[in-house]
């Protein structure tokens, strides 16, 4: 394992900024706790101090501030305020930038000169050292506390080191020394005359005393050709630190937390490793279905229980390693509490987050891969549907808003619902906006559930006018693609005056899916069996009937279907009992036209190279039992691509 | 003769550093993550010199060294807290609990090599 203390502090300061983050944000809610006073200043105290320890001086620099003025708040010098904990959060982003080492300097200024008058109060000038003088020598006496040998000081040591300096000469004192019958043999009672004679500065004599210095007797005296002045007595010298004047004791020690934690040893690995373990569990579960197919050719009873155990054995290291994968949502909605903060700051509302369900756990990928989707969603909640607190007095409800964040597990899927309390969705804007645009007939017959569906529809937004806060190019529509490219569905319902709740299904991890496997021609895919609606024949006389024009009826609706035999110029003769495998993403469905339906299959998704990527139609390939590749359609894509051929083809019907 | 040292801190990256520093002017080093691992791996065995962060959950480093200090075996090992310029009163209450001295954060490795042979000599 290579060492690199630079790569291990970025993730520490990662955790350091983010305890601090939540620190600061449960502080804006209760000012007066000492609790998280302390803890907030002791996340910024180790970031400046292992910031400075590997070479984050310009973090360092501007961590000090923060952690200084923190240091009063700790102090009882200067209370915590709301506008302090808003300046350190700006700035804990600007540290964050500088750990990352693209921080513009006027930004932290800027920052540092508000934390400057958030905190109105001079700082203390430093105790400064006398420079000293070198002369040719020193006389000293020393004599250490009793305790000083029991607490690790070594007097041994100590006269080495003065030897090191110079020329030394040492004589003992014993005159405090008490009778042997009381002496307690690890105290220490003896004190030591020494004449140093070199170019010593008195910085260094100070220097080899300066752990025991505080409470010790030490007279330092130049070696003149006079006789010796008056012994200095140091006595509590200033020491390496500024003492900081008044600091109440009480208040000061930072304490242990809390709750303690419990004994979970973690490890933490870098992703690429788990994922490069991914791949070789993925490639032996492909090896041994091979293997069960060749056994299973066999009347090798010996070989097939062999093959049994295997089969066991992978598919339980298969399911330990997804569980390596999975992390709890908590360090996703975690994030959210400091977007709640901002946007309340930035719209005058008053909003509390409340989250449940923090515990569901999911592939750290979707995890990774649902913040972008959940930012515009809760940005939409706050602040197309929160309305202002006059507002919602009049309307009968608390001045504050609320926004619900849940997670929880379904089966395979992870159900994840953000509420508000707002003035839901107004079904007659949503409904002249889709007129305005084209997607529905003036006066066209909607069930709720479609009208209210147009939200995702592209370049589709209802804000009357486009804040800073949402429609910043993002629209529901690539929230929408975003949770289906994780092969997973969004949905809304909305009453009116109450608030909206939108829920998004999302599957536990991205790299096993349930597949379909189909044959098209000569080759095999496989479907995702989640957007598998149901299959059916392709009747020879829907297939005649529907030539030319790709519709089937499905239950009084038309669906339309694409023949993949087509799509791939396979350039063998048509099975003459094709089936449509019907998959569905949202309300759009699309028939897909196959050869042979050959049966369910548990994939271990391989992605395509960067080369690969931009054909559409799939979205990934994996390998069969008998070692063959089978790519796995893009569902998505599939329907889009047939959807314009629908449109044109109902309106030619 | 190899000295061995024993470093409490609950910083990954920090306990890394040190062991980087220490392990590479020879000395032996043994990890503790806080206060309650510090004494559990100190119990029973008598280091040459321990490191020591102060702030650290479980147990804090103020309450290690005091209950080391109670210990008749720890007499006499040196113990080196790890400080930071802000923290004065602390300082004093490292000192009074029975540490033996302190190095201010941040350090550069050859710092703390110097401290080492200070206490443990050359």
């Amino acid at each position: 394992m290579t060492e690199d203390p630079t790569a291990t502090f970025r993730v520490e300061a990662g955790e350091l900024l983010e305890q601090v983050e939540q620190g600061l944000l449960d502080l804006g809610h209760r000012l007066g706790d000492m609790a998280l006073v302390n803890a907030v200043f002791r996340g910024l105290h180790t970031l400046k101090g292992s910031g400075a320890m590997f070479g984050f001086d310009a973090l360092a620099a501007f961590t000090h501030h923060c952690e200084s003025a923190f240091d009063r708040v700790r102090k009882g010098e200067v209370p915590a305020t709301a506008e302090l904990v808003s300046v350190i959060l700006s700035a804990r982003d600007h540290m964050a930038a500088l750990v990352d080492g693209d921080a513009p300097q006027a930004e932290g200024d800027a920052i540092l000169a508000r934390l400057a008058a958030a905190v109105e109060a001079a700082r203390g000038a430093g105790v400064t050292a006398d420079a000293p003088a070198a002369t040719q020598g020193w006389k000293l006496f020393f004599r250490l506390p009793a305790d000083a040998m029991a607490n690790g000081t070594n007097p041994l040591m100590l006269l080495d080191e003065l030897r090191d300096l110079g020329e030394a000469e040492v004589r003992v004192r014993t005159d405090a020394l008490p009778p042997l019958g009381t002496l307690v043999p690890n105290e220490c009672h003896l004190g030591w005359d020494v004449t140093l004679r070199g170019d010593i500065t008195r910085e260094a004599i100070e220097d080899v005393f300066i752990f025991v210095m505080d409470d010790m007797t030490l007279e330092i005296a130049p070696l003149g050709d006079v006789a010796p002045a008056e012994p200095v007595v140091v006595e509590e010298a200033p020491a390496a630190a500024p003492v900081e004047a008044a600091a109440p004791v009480a208040a000061a020690a930072g304490g242990p937390p809390a709750a303690a934690q419990p004994a979970v040893e973690n490890v933490r690995v870098p992703a690429d490793r788990l994922d490069a373990l991914m791949d070789r569990v993925g490639e032996l579960v492909i090896a041994q279905s091979r293997l069960s197919q060749l056994a299973n050719n066999r009347h090798d009873l010996l070989l097939r229980s062999v093959t049994e155990d295997i089969e066991r054995l992978s598919g339980e290291l298969r399911d330990t390693m997804m569980v390596l994968r999975m992390v709890p949502v908590s360090s996703l909605f975690g994030r959210f509490r400091r977007l709640i903060h901002d946007l309340a700051r930035e719209t005058g509302k008053a909003i509390e987050l409340q989250t449940s369900g923090e515990t569901t756990e999911v592939d750290k990928t979707v995890i990774e891969r649902l913040f972008d989707p959940l930012v515009h969603i809760i940005r939409n909640s706050c602040d197309h549907g929160l309305e202002a607190p006059a507002d919602r007095i009049a309307a009968g409800k608390s001045e504050t808003g609320l926004v619900k964040l849940s997670a929880h597990q379904a089966g395979g899927e992870v159900l994840i619902t953000i509420v508000d309390d707002g003035r839901g969705i107004d079904r007659e804007r949503v409904r002249a906006k889709g007129e305005a645009n084209g997607l529905i007939e003036p006066g066209q017959q909607l069930a709720d559930e479609e009208l209210l569906g147009l939200i995702f529809h592209p370049g589709f937004s209802t804000a009357a006018q486009v804040t800073n806060l949402s429609g910043r190019g993002v629209g529901m529509d690539v929230v929408k693609r975003t949770i289906e490219s994780l092969r997973g569905s969004i949905s809304v319902a909305s009453e009116t005056g109450k608030g909206s709740t939108i829920t998004l299904r999302i599957p536990l991890t991205l790299a096993i899916i349930e597949g379909l496997l189909v044959r098209v021609g000569e080759s095999r895919y496989v479907l995702p069996l989640s957007a598998v609606e149901e299959c059916l024949e392709l009747s020879l006389e829907d297939d005649l009937r529907s030539r030319g024009r790709s519709l089937i009826t499905l239950r009084d609706r038309l669906v339309p279907f694409v023949r993949l035999r087509d799509l791939f110029e396979t350039g063998t003769r048509p099975d003459p009992h094709q089936k449509i495998v019907v998959v569905a993403t949202g309300r759009e469905r699309v028939g897909l036209v196959v050869d042979q339906i050959i049966g369910n299959h548990q994939t271990v998704i391989k992605s395509l190279s960067a080369f690969h990527r931009g054909v559409g139609s799939f979205s990934g390939a994996t390998i069969l039992g008998d070692g063959n590749v089978a790519l796995i359609l893009d569902v998505a894509q599939l329907v889009a691509m047939a959807q314009p051929r629908e449109e044109m083809l109902r309106a030619a019907s | 003769m190899t000295a061995s040292i024993l470093t409490v801190d609950d910083s990954a990256s920090l306990r890394m550093a040190i062991r980087i520093a220490l392990t590479g002017a020879g000395y032996a080093v043994t990890e503790a993550v806080d206060g309650a691992d510090g004494l559990a791996k100190a119990t029973g065995t008598r280091f040459d010199m321990i490191v020591t962060d102060l702030n650290m959950p479980n147990m804090d480093g103020l309450e290690m060294i005091r209950a080391l200090r109670q210990q008749p075996a720890q007499a006499g090992v040196p113990i080196i807290f790890l400080s930071t310029e802000s923290d004065a009163d602390m300082k004093a209450q490292a000192k009074a609990a029975g540490a033996t001295g302190w190095l201010v954060k941040p350090f550069q490795p050859d710092q703390l090599i110097r401290v080492a042979q200070k206490v443990l000599g050359k």
